[in-house]
């Protein structure tokens, strides 16, 4: 069964598994002809140029950008038509900002190439004729033999055939895959793991059938046939088979194993997919507001079009006989031309959409993630690691977060694991960490029940036997010899869940050690210091959705089943055992413990059942879930543990504050209901005063869940006046449920739509019993619900994954339970504390900065453009340009680039320690407040308002009238330049004005720029530059400053360009004072007085230190 | 001017900023990245913009802008400047018969005289404007159509002016020097003024016409091809603009330091003005001695050798006579700019002030109350 499916997709053909010749040595004749597949060999590619390829494919990426493609259109038809600025003006920047990103792509490509070289160059042992040889890495070839020493990672997924341990295990660690440090133990098949000599290993004479490559690293399934004897015998290969590619052997001499999965095909490369592209509300935004510039571009350029038409119907207004076209130009048709005006008009205003934006926008998000970076409050000094940042494009995304979906164990809690108590047959034993077994309940009787009670011995020994826990000695972890001074063996207990460790740390206490797996036998030191062998027979392994796992262990000619899992997926495979008492108390995890003996016959058709399900190709997975689910059913129930998870240290705080904060927090779980409800009491998600609404199976079982919904949004909606605090408890079954698309009758469509108002009116929500889909799901709803709000997701585990891609921002915890999550994450931190600076601090700080680099760039563009459309008035609609040349091409790249750019890094409009002070502050740039249309029209109009100053000021000096004192006369180069010097300085001076944080650095670049400018003018004009071919700027700048009119007038004009914004300022500050009114300077003595979610009314603000209002609002107009 | 609080941002966590700085070294060891730059607690200025503290701003700009503005006004008014329209659109006016007659063909120049009197006297320098209306001296095509090369003396420029010059680039197969439209339209009216005494008889007044363009257009950017000496050489392969009537080269031949692309006519032409309408510098009538004015009340004549045509494209040919300020020519519009800006900011001041007093016992009944 299960050879080989070929399914043919087109011509192509598609092999769904894969053949491999250990040693390449063809199989004995009279099997199935395999038909050979050819592999790439083992190169591993992650750079995405050669030198040949790079300038045409990075050119062709980076023009697939819509902003850069539009500003090579414009370039292109400056070239080709007679436009009024020289294709510099706009080749320039673009020609700048496309090398510099192909320089930084450039760059990382070639320490790509770098990396590739090293690895795919790094030396490796293969097995050839018997001999090891050493060979480059990127020659190995799949079903090479491969040996592999201590401490070297493997070069590529392999599949392992013998080790220097008899026993034919290997440790592994694969903290560079995953981030799990623990050393997790691989097995060489059975019938190969002897071979462990190079002559030996040469001889295995085999092939492996395996699936095809596939991403996920914890999948696998495969088959290995030996022909011994050219009688084929065929073993299953799962994923404790397979090593892969960057993990590194650990305590292990040497093994062998054979190439199955190489180059790009290891799981390794399969993964480094690029995650989908997050956009932010801040981006949305600032495409909305390109598309209204482009249209009043276009519409700019088509009024004046018309216009010249218009005024050009007087043929002597059209070519005066001072001013002929030329020959060719006339006997153009008269719609060509007007087109080749409208592109000329276009060319002439283009630049109100600036490339540098685009410019700034990206050094802005990637320089300022390094302050996440940097941050020494974010740093964990336990752990030390600081915040990572794996995506810069979502910082402002930080400051608008309105649901925060938490996971819960490892997130809130520590999950650090501790042993509380035990429950067997209504007694209940403590475990406290430095005591012995105390026995509490029921006294002196207890005593004799451990003597007698056959149930408690033989939870006992399940919960030594029933688990995956490795024993690791001291001295072989890394050659530190700690515990030695202590006169003891020390060894301790590895595991990659955190929970069987603390069981077994547990049993340890209360007598019972777990001293070693050898030779298939666990080893338990008992209280009587006898050690008794087990033999372990099978193990059904743990997942999430079973939630249990099982050991099969042989005991003196007995055969026991051992199991071990969540309640409700015990509770229902129960035949005898006291159910009642075990039962959840508050912030404990427990875990129920059960057994089942077996008989031999029963034992054969287990046996029977699991190999054919591991030997199976296809749906191994589904097989093994069905075989599982036959085989742990009639259990007698031995008792229950109860295990502590501790809340991270300021949990409760962090909550406290996101709620002020005006966030909605809810806490996804796997966890029970009653163990996560009593987190969130603990947390402070729920307070002893929020009125619970629950919406599980238990209530649905009596209600239907039409009935159960409709009364709670009753109960919600009629009195949400009366008490602001909800508290909605929700499981998976119900929630499934809800969400189900509905049937069979009409209104099941809407039970969305009202679980969704039911959750709109609760301050909080506790999911529980979630399967990690879900999690997902939730996120979804909520994501797509008619507010569309920002969402957060954080969490630790492998299972909050799917959230964390899908919500708007995903947060990793760098937890215990591996790196999954932080590596797919878009941020991670150590701890879940430090999600209160993120979003408090850096978030606000990132959407103040980029909004007021939004509006500000639009702003400046304005009053940029803005007056060369209003010369169009004055030089016969003839596309004359108001700038010379190079002020043109400066002015966005160095004239007002850097000071809007250093704003945009280190602002800071309230001092930090007062954002995390006071959380509810967070609220003032709530649903994008910033970017909204009335204060994008009034940046706007602001920028008309000052064009327009500038350019009827400077028209009203040059009108028919000298301003110097020489009688001389200016053109209309010295016009522009006017315009101008004012424009920089007044641009300048309102970015001044918005600047609430002047460092020695700001003083330096807001001053610095415009000293560049009056220095750049002095030498653009004092000099016959002999590359040019016009010398209309010479003196132009000199002779203006000689004149001092022109000074007072540049004074005057600067004054009144700003004069509105500050009024508009100090207007609304003083008289409509909003919701928040943070308090700049110095920090308020005492917390401030409200602590309920709604801020007081700005006259009841009782802090002496608050009486310092700002509004912050209009300070980032 | 604002309020303002330097807050040199001594964190709770590290006791002193100069150890920050000074005693690196240890701290370098634990954390070599902890710097106040990477933490976000740069000292910093904070100000902050309030009523109360942009009101005073605000009376001191208008305290400066107003006295500013009316110094300005007052000086404006102080200039002299008369202006006299002689296109001859009308009938009685005494150039209608030479703008009527107007041909470019036209080989004798045709004259006319322009009589006018001045009320008050002028005192010091006078300046002699000519001014054009209607001319788009600003038009993209015109602006550019110049070889700066060649007005530079850039030999190779010369002889193969720039494509930008067209139509106006070559004739004849000849280039031409200087070409280009801007050069092709020189204004070429020839203005003289005579005064009439009080026995009615004509004094020429002597017209300066050095000094009326840039000292550095003149000396630095204009230049003539092979030196000032002779030019006639040196234009030989050229031809002159076709609207001219003599060529480049005898464009003043009385004065070699004024001759050629350095003539100061063609260098202040050859400045394109930024408005449709304006004026240029004509010739300046130096003050002769502190007793006399340099232009006495009086009868004048002015005598135009009319050979510029604008009525085709219904423009209008000015001459202007004006003193000069330190603040240039007749221009109210500063002053009354200044005058109006100082004055709102001083009402402004006044309302914020009243806000500022609203504000301020709004804040107090809040502090009033106790914690």
């Amino acid at each position: 069964n299960g050879r080989l499916t070929l399914n043919c997709v087109g011509e192509e053909d598609w092999v769904d598994s894969r053949t491999i010749y250990i040693g390449h040595k063809q199989p004995p004749p009279g099997t199935e002809a395999f038909i050979q597949q050819r592999f790439p060999d083992n190169r591993i590619v992650s750079s995405k140029y050669t030198f040949w390829n790079f300038i045409p494919k990075n050119m062709f990426e980076q023009f697939r950008r819509v902003a850069n493609f539009y500003f090579l259109i414009i370039f292109l038809v400056q070239l080709i038509i007679d436009t009024p600025t020289s294709p510099i003006t706009s080749g320039l920047p673009l020609f700048f900002v496309i090398t510099v990103t192909a320089i930084k792509q450039g760059y990382e490509d070639w320490l790509r190439h770098k990396a590739d070289n090293a690895v795919n160059q790094c030396p490796v042992h293969v097995v050839q004729h018997g001999k090891v040889v050493r060979k480059q890495s990127r020659k190995i070839r799949v079903g090479d033999i491969v040996c592999v020493k201590e401490n070297e990672s493997f070069p590529c997924d392999l599949i392992l055939l013998s080790s220097s341990r008899d026993e034919g295990t290997c440790y592994v660690t694969t903290a560079s895959l995953d981030g799990e440090s623990s050393h997790k133990t691989y097995f060489a098949v059975q019938d190969t793991k002897a071979y462990n000599t190079e002559k030996e290993v040469d001889s295995i004479h085999a092939t492996i059938e395996c699936e095809q490559p596939q991403p996920d690293l914890y999948k696998f399934v495969g088959r290995i046939n030996i022909y011994m004897d050219n009688e084929p015998v065929a073993r299953p290969l799962g994923s404790e088979n397979l090593l892969l590619r960057g993990a590194t052997l650990k305590n292990t001499e040497y093994i062998y194993a054979v190439a199955i999965y190489t180059g790009m095909e290891t799981k390794m490369a399969l993964n480094y997919q690029s995650k989908s592209q997050k956009r932010s509300a801040v981006e949305k935004s600032m495409n909305a507001y390109l598309v209204v510039y482009l249209c009043i571009l276009i519409s700019k350029a088509l009024i004046n079009t018309v216009l010249k038409y218009v005024w050009q119907a007087d043929p002597n207004r059209d070519e005066p006989w001072y001013n002929q076209r030329t020959e060719t130009e006339r006997q153009r048709h008269v719609l060509i031309r007007a087109f080749t005006d409208f592109l000329a008009f276009m060319v002439l205003f283009n630049y109100i959409i600036p490339v540098s934006m685009y410019v700034t926008v990206e050094m802005q998000k990637f320089l300022g993630s390094y302050f996440i970076m940097w941050d020494d409050e974010m740093l964990d000094e336990e752990l030390g690691e600081r915040a990572v940042v794996n995506t810069s494009d979502l910082n402002e995304e930080l400051g608008q977060v309105e649901y925060v979906f938490t996971d819960k164990t490892g997130t809130l809690t520590e999950n650090n694991m501790e042993f509380i108590e035990c429950c067997v047959d209504g007694h209940v034993m403590r475990g406290a960490a430095g005591m012995d077994m105390i026995d509490t309940s029921p006294g002196p009787e207890a005593r004799v029940s451990i003597a007698c009670s056959e149930h408690e011995e033989l939870f006992f020994r399940a919960l030594c036997l029933c688990h995956t826990v490795q024993v690791k000695e001291e001295e072989t972890v890394d050659g530190i010899k700690h515990g030695i001074h202590q006169g003891k063996s020390t060894s301790f207990y590895i595991s990659s869940s955190p929970d069987e460790v603390a069981l077994v740390e547990g049993m340890k206490r209360l007598g019972f050690t777990y001293l070693r797996l050898k030779d298939s036998h666990m080893e338990i030191l008992n209280r009587e210091d006898e050690i008794e062998r087990f033999e372990l027979l099978e193990v059904l392994t743990f997942d999430s959705v079973r939630r249990r796992m099982s050991v099969i262990v042989r005991a003196t000619g007995e055969l026991f089943l051992f199991c071990k899992g969540a309640d409700s997926s015990i509770f229902p495979r129960i035949i005898s055992g006291k159910v009642d008492q075990v039962r959840a108390r508050e912030g404990l995890r427990t875990l129920c413990v059960a057994y089942r003996p077996l008989s031999p016959e029963q034992y054969e058709e287990v046996c029977h059942l699991l190999s054919g399900a591991k030997l199976a190709l296809q749906d191994r997975d589904k097989r093994l879930a069905e075989a599982y689910e036959l085989i742990e059913k009639d259990l007698i129930l031995l008792g229950a543990t109860a295990v502590e998870d501790r809340l991270q240290e300021k949990a409760a705080d962090t909550i406290e504050s996101l709620h002020k904060a005006g966030m909605k927090v809810w806490v996804l779980t796997g966890d029970k209901m009653e163990t996560a409800a009593a987190t969130c009491y603990a947390s402070k998600l729920f307070r002893r005063n929020t009125q619970i609404l629950e919406l599980t199976t238990k209530r649905t079982e009596e209600q239907s869940l039409h009935d159960v919904l409709f009364d709670l949004s009753r109960t919600v909606l009629s009195l949400s006046a009366d008490y602001a605090d909800y508290g909605l408890i929700i499981d998976g079954a119900t929630l499934s449920a809800v969400l189900r698309p509905g049937q069979e009758d009409s209104n099941s469509g809407s039970y969305k739509e009202i679980f969704l108002e039911i959750c709109r009116n609760c301050s909080a929500v506790l999911c529980c019993r979630m399967a990690p889909l879900q999690k997902a799901q939730i996120v979804k709803l909520i994501k797509a619900s008619k507010e569309h709000p920002i969402t957060l997701a954080v969490g630790d585990g492998a299972n909050d994954v799917s959230m964390i891609l899908e919500a708007h921002v995903g947060i990793g915890i760098m937890g215990k339970e591996g790196r999954q999550a932080a590596r797919n994450s878009d941020y991670a931190i150590p701890k879940f504390k430090h999600l209160k600076k993120m979003l408090l601090v850096h978030g606000h700080y990132y959407y103040i900065r980029i909004s007021e680099l939004v509006q500000y760039f639009f702003y400046k563009n304005v009053c940029f453009i803005f007056p060369q459309f209003l010369y169009q008035f004055f030089c016969g609609f003839s596309q004359q340009p108001l700038y010379d040349t190079a002020y043109l091409t400066l002015y966005n790249i160095s004239f007002t680039s850097l000071p809007i750019l250093l704003y945009s890094l280190i602002e800071q409009h309230i001092n930090m320690d007062i954002l995390k002070k006071d959380p509810s502050l967070y609220k003032d740039i709530a649903k994008n407040s910033l970017l909204r249309w009335p204060i994008f029209i009034y940046w706007t109009i602001l920028g008309v308002y000052d064009a327009i100053v500038m350019f009827f000021g400077a028209y009203f000096l040059f009108d028919n009238t000298t301003f110097t004192s020489n009688g001389q006369m200016f053109g209309n180069w010295t016009f522009g330049t006017l315009v101008f010097t004012v424009l920089v300085f007044t641009v300048t001076f309102k970015l001044a004005l918005d600047t609430h944080y002047w460092t020695w650095i700001n003083h330096f670049v807001i001053w610095g720029s415009l000293i560049f400018f009056v220095v750049f003018s002095l030498l653009w004009g004092g000099i016959i530059w002999p590359f040019l071919n016009y010398q209309r700027m010479y003196y132009v700048f000199m002779q203006m400053l000689s004149s001092g009119p022109a000074w007072l007038s540049i004074i005057l004009l600067i004054t009144a360009g700003l004069l509105p914004d500050v009024v508009k300022k100090v207007i609304w500050r003083a008289l409509w004072p909003t919701t928040t009114e943070p308090s700049v300077g110095t920090l308020p003595p005492s917390p401030p007085p409200s602590l309920c979610c709604l801020r007081p009314p700005a006259e009841s603000v009782s802090n002496p230190a608050l009486l310092e209002v700002t509004l912050c609002l209009s300070r980032h107009l | 001017m604002m309020a303002s609080s330097y807050n040199a941002k001594e964190e709770d966590g590290h006791p002193s900023g100069a150890s920050n700085h000074g005693g690196a070294g240890a701290t370098k060891s634990r954390k070599p990245d902890n710097t106040a730059f990477k933490q976000q607690r740069l000292p910093a200025w904070q100000p902050i913009l309030t009523a109360g503290t942009v009101l005073p701003a605000f009376f001191v700009i208008g305290l400066i802008f107003i006295p500013i503005g009316i110094g300005l006004y007052v000086t404006s008014n102080n200039i002299k400047e008369f202006e006299i329209d002689y296109t001859g659109v009308e009938i009685s006016s005494p150039c209608y018969s030479c703008a009527k007659n107007f041909s470019s063909n036209n080989t004798t120049p045709c004259l006319c005289f322009v009589e006018f009197t001045l009320e008050q006297p002028f005192e010091s320098n006078v300046f002699m404007y000519y001014g054009l209306s209607n001319f788009y001296q600003n038009h993209r095509r015109y602006v550019k159509s110049r070889d700066d090369r060649q007005l530079n003396g850039d030999l190779s420029a010369l002889t193969e002016p720039s494509k930008e010059c067209e139509p106006y680039r070559k004739s004849n197969g000849l280039p031409i020097a200087p070409c280009g439209a801007i050069a092709n339209s020189l204004f070429n009216d020839t203005l003289e003024l005579y005064h009439i005494d009080a026995n009615g008889s004509r004094n020429i007044i002597p017209l300066v016409k050095k000094g009326i363009a840039w000292w550095t257009d003149k000396h630095v950017k204009f230049r003539n091809p092979g030196g000032n000496s002779n030019l006639s050489a040196v234009f030989h392969d050229t031809t002159k603009p076709e609207n001219w009537r003599k060529p480049v080269y005898e464009l003043d031949t009385s004065d070699p330091d004024n001759n050629g692309f350095i003539n100061e006519d063609f260098i202040v032409w050859m400045r394109t003005a930024a408005l449709p309408t304006f004026r240029k510098l004509y010739r300046i009538i130096q003050k002769k001695s502190s007793t006399t004015p340099t232009l006495p009340s009086g009868r004048y004549i002015l005598n135009i050798t009319y050979n510029y045509p604008v009525l085709s494209f219904d423009g209008r040919k000015r001459m202007i006579l004006s003193t000069i300020s330190w603040m240039g020519g007749k221009n109210p519009f500063l002053g009354i700019a200044y005058i109006t800006v100082g004055s709102i900011c001083f009402f402004l001041g006044v309302v914020l002030l009243i806000i500022h007093h609203k504000y301020d016992t709004r804040n107090n009944s809040s502090a009033d109350i106790p914690n």
